[in-house]
């Protein structure tokens, strides 16, 4: 447990002269599992990538500081280099070949062939293949782990916890394999085979493997890990040895406060009694972002926060509720159901939506500016037609006039309304997104991811405009972001969504650890498992 | 565990995802309860005379399918090289065995070359390779006919009497005689090395298989593969065999119709038996692993450092030469070399079979393509049987088939498309 078998020695990063991460000292030891966590874009994956020599580094212009393995300088140009160094990564989404047995997935790239007559004329590569000496290694592989099931049965059909095991048999049946990195390996797992794999990744450093060990959920950390150490904004927060420690005081350091958050409201504003909307048991199937189950109530006139970590199906709930996603509940506006499978009649009914993906969804960036603003409204609100006999044609005039206002109101730096969408930097554009949703007079606004890719001035110029919009016009806003400290800037309550359900509602003045152990989902251990959601397979 | 092992289908998912080719055997056994003009003996001869023909065309197939190339219309280069090598051939007056020998030397050159463009594009057609297959062909089909039409006669010089080439001494004839194997020439060079009576060959294949059956399953056994045995697929397969041994032995005693067929040529089944073999074999390799890999997944197969591109090019370009091999022994069957025709329907009707076999554009056997070439070139026989006995005119039935072979492939696509979007499908929970 004394040797260092990893270690980062003031290592920084930057894209393009954006800082992303600033003199980490990291280190790793023989049979240590080291957990690693931060909030979304604290720098994991890029501390990760920079020892995987990951070609997104190699290609930005390499990194400052030193990795070193065992004492001596490495730096990997390639993912290969790092794997025959003796380095492996679990992947969180399987790199498995479903219709491939497991011995087949264990030894991919890496089988066992032996020579033939052909092959010693035209090369390695046409010898026959040793399923039997494979199979055996895939045995002793799975063994290790305590694995019962037959190497030579396909992998489309198990559950997810044993394709788990899979990838962790195939990093280990590599030969002089040092150090072992888990992404995130509990998230699909289930409560059980948590459990199992817990065990394992303990049995593993118990050989004598290094393990960093990449995870949110605090409470697992505690329980596995031998020392954690936090990252913040591409900094390194803390490293701590777990038995000095807590998950509250992980939890602390993980969310800490970035920025001073300055709440300004004008008294006038009042928030009703009244419920505008409310969701019951609203599941949405949104890849990556899956909800499964959210039970919510927002009253008229407030801003509620939504927040969470990436993947915890935080941007789910407004997708759900516009239907762009697949999804199956009761959603009740001003006390009428809404039908979620068809968007024209939730806007329709008064809803605007700022979609999270401003170019995909959001925007039609090869579209002037103006058709931009108008396009909605014209579709679902038959605003700016001109009727003649059986055609409508779109009214020019009105657009401009409708355009040039709002540029003007929402401040949006452009050329003139015929520029293109595209052109635009990204604060203008999700201005240009925002005065579309206005167009369609919406009494109820979801925002999700407002401030993504934008510049610090932007960010603060699109929050107080949505502040605006909530005083002045009295529209009720639901604001779904990553960044909890702009949650917290304007929100009257952040709720906060993990593993697709809401795990609680807190005000925007809570301290740091509660945010860090909600978002985290390792508050009080409360009906954890619902049995009729997991379904067990071990 | 044990369900793991085998996940049963529903009965319609099974009739779905065979349903190509239950319509082929619906077909051809309609076929013979409406026609009675056929006999037996004439369809097994002409049967068994196609299947010879064509078997080596659909098994080129399998390779690019395991390698998730799909389709590879593209083998159409591969006849155009088959063609070009019998050119030569013919045009130097080269015949029998060594002339046979030099075309499919010649070929496989040509062919090699050939397919590494196409496998090129093919990698930079990603995702579209089976459109890209198909139009490269007819691409292809147009330097051919530059070349055939144009550059043998004004760029190469060509003496006009020669029986080859068009009387005015520009390109090559729209037909040409390769002239019978006695006299010198390719007809039949593979054909007349050595024949036997079809029933001995059924008799012979059945009992081979038999043996195959058995010897694999002890090998397995004994090697420590005892998993990938089940008695009940042995028990089936034996007795098939055991009842087609039956049926040979059975005209041999009582001299029935099957004795009419016409006889069979060893060495192009002997030639056909060693693709089946080599595809079986290539596919236990590291190279055929590679390809499976590739097949199945190319991300995860790029992360676990196998060298993608450079596969599916070794992929294209064994299909492409094997396409050549085969174009060759169609063309010393048929006896004529049909210059600018012979070649542009072998895509479509390749694939036509493989696909009536059983197979799909993800997944490829050699049992596929040898029983889609046998129920796809029985359908091609009843066909204008039909169309005289239901409507008194056999054209009908040749345009049906028509209809059936662009049927097939349309049905096969759709389907494909069809279960992909159905992976794919987002839903809650």
């Amino acid at each position: 447990m004394s040797e260092s078998l990893l270690q980062f020695k003031n290592v920084s990063k930057n894209y393009y002269g954006n800082s992303v991460l600033t003199g980490i000292n990291f280190d790793v030891k023989e049979g240590e599992i080291h957990a690693l966590i931060g909030e979304n874009g604290a720098g994991k994956s890029t501390l990760m990538n920079i020892l995987f020599g990951m070609p997104v580094i190699t290609s930005t212009g390499g990194y400052e500081g030193d990795v070193l393995i065992d004492g001596k300088k490495i730096s990997f140009k390639s993912p290969h280099e790092a794997m025959y160094a003796g380095i492996g990564m679990v992947h969180q989404e399987f790199m498995l070949i479903p219709g491939f047995s497991i011995t087949e997935n264990i030894k991919i790239n890496r089988e066992i062939t032996t020579p033939n007559v052909v092959s010693r004329v035209l090369g390695k590569r046409l010898e026959t293949l040793d399923m039997v000496t494979m199979n055996a290694d895939a045995r002793k592989a799975l063994d290790k782990l305590d694995m019962g099931v037959d190497e030579f049965i396909m992998v489309a059909g198990l559950p997810v916890g044993h394709m788990q095991f899979v990838e962790i048999a195939r990093e280990i049946d590599k030969t002089g394999i040092k150090i072992l990195v888990f992404d995130e390996p509990t998230a699909v797992l289930t409560e059980s085979e948590a459990q199992n794999l817990l065990a394992a990744v303990k049995r593993l450093a118990a050989k004598g493997i290094g393990i960093i060990f990449i995870s949110h959920r605090l409470d697992e950390i505690v329980t596995v890990a031998d020392r954690v150490t936090v990252l913040r904004d591409g900094e390194l927060v803390a490293t701590k040895e777990i038995k000095d420690t807590n998950a509250v005081e992980i939890a602390a350091l993980m969310i800490g406060r970035k920025v001073a958050i300055s709440r300004v409201q004008s008294e006038t504003r009042k928030v009703s009694d009244e419920i505008m909307m409310s969701i019951r048991d609203l599941h949405v199937g949104m890849p990556g972002e899956m909800v499964k189950g959210i039970d919510l109530e927002i009253k008229k006139g407030e801003i509620v926060g939504i927040g969470g970590l990436a993947g915890q199906g935080k941007l789910g709930i407004a997708n759900g509720v516009m239907g762009t996603y697949p999804s199956r509940g009761e959603v009740l506006f001003n006390g009428k159901r809404l039908n979620l499978d068809d968007p024209h009649a939730t806007i329709a009914s008064g809803i605007g939506f700022v979609s999270e993906d401003r170019k995909g969804v959001g925007l039609l960036l090869n579209e002037s500016i103006e058709l931009n603003i108008a396009f909605t409204a014209m579709q679902v609100g038959n605003k700016f037609l001109k009727k003649s006999g059986p055609f409508r044609f779109q009214d020019d005039a009105a657009i401009r006039r409708h355009a040039l206002k709002m540029i003007k109101d929402l401040d949006i730096r452009c050329e003139s309304p015929l520029q293109h969408a595209g052109a635009l930097s990204g604060g203008n554009q999700q201005k240009v997104c925002v005065a579309r949703a206005l167009t369609q007079d919406p009494i109820f606004l979801f925002v999700s991811e407002p401030t993504r890719g934008i510049d610090i001035g932007a960010k603060k110029l699109i929050l107080d405009l949505l502040l605006k919009l909530n005083e002045e016009f009295g529209m009720t806003i639901v604001m779904t972001s990553s960044e909890l400290a702009e949650l917290r800037s304007i929100c009257d309550r952040i709720v906060i969504v993990c593993e697709g359900k809401v795990e609680g509602v807190l005000s925007p003045d809570a301290s740091d650890a509660d945010f860090g152990l909600m978002m985290s989902g390792s508050r009080v251990k409360k009906a954890e498992d619902s049995p009729k959601e997991r379904v067990s397979h071990v | 565990m044990e369900s793991l092992h085998n996940r049963s289908k529903g009965a319609g998912e099974w009739i779905l995802e065979n349903i190509v080719t239950l319509i082929f055997i619906a077909f051809t056994l309609f076929g013979f309860m409406v026609s009675s003009g056929v006999s037996v003996g004439y369809f097994f001869s002409e049967l068994s005379s196609r299947i010879f023909r064509n078997s080596f065309l659909v098994l080129s197939l399998i390779i690019p399918v395991l390698a998730g190339l799909g389709l590879n219309f593209g083998i159409v280069i591969g006849a155009m090289s088959g063609q070009v090598a019998i050119s030569i051939a013919r045009y130097f007056e080269m015949g029998g065995i060594s002339g046979l020998l030099f075309c499919f030397l010649v070929a496989a050159l040509v062919a090699a070359l050939c397919g590494y463009f196409t496998g090129k594009l093919y990698n930079k057609t990603r995702g579209q390779e089976m459109i890209a297959s198909l139009i490269v062909g007819f691409f292809a089909n147009g330097i051919y006919q530059f070349l055939f039409l144009f550059v043998v006669g004004v760029v190469i010089a060509v003496p006009a009497t020669h029986p080859m080439i068009k009387p005015d001494g520009i390109g090559i004839r729209m037909t040409v005689d390769l002239v019978p194997v006695k006299q010198g020439g390719l007809k039949y060079a593979l054909e007349n090395i050595y024949q036997i009576p079809f029933v001995h060959a059924l008799l012979i294949i059945a009992l081979g298989l038999l043996a195959l059956l058995l010897i694999r399953y002890y090998w397995n056994k004994r090697k420590g593969y005892g998993y990938r045995n089940r008695m009940s697929s042995l028990i089936v397969n034996g007795t098939l065999c055991l009842a087609l041994a039956g049926v040979a032995v059975h005209a041999m005693v009582t001299k029935s119709q099957l004795m009419m067929v016409r006889k069979v040529p060893v060495v192009t089944g002997l030639l056909i038996i060693g693709l089946c073999v080599f595809t079986v074999l290539i596919m236990k390799t590291k190279l055929g692993q590679d390809f499976r890999s590739v097949g199945q997944s190319q991300h995860t197969a790029e992360v676990s450092g196998i060298n993608v591109d450079r596969t599916r090019i070794i992929a294209t370009m064994i299909s492409t030469v094997l396409a050549a091999w085969g174009q060759i022994i169609y063309l010393q069957n048929m006896g004529t070399l049909n210059t600018y025709n012979a070649h542009t329907q072998i895509g479509m009707f390749s694939v036509a079979a493989l696909l009536v076999g059983g197979a799909s554009t993800s997944k490829a056997s050699i049992t596929h393509a040898i029983f889609g070439t046998i129920l796809f070139n029985a359908m091609f026989i009843m066909s204008p049987e039909i169309g005289q006995s239901l409507f008194g005119q056999a054209i009908l039935g040749e345009y049906f088939r028509t209809f059936m072979v662009y049927g097939v492939i349309g049905v096969a696509l759709g389907l494909h498309v069809w279960n992909t979007n159905k992976k794919s499908r987002i839903t809650v929970e």
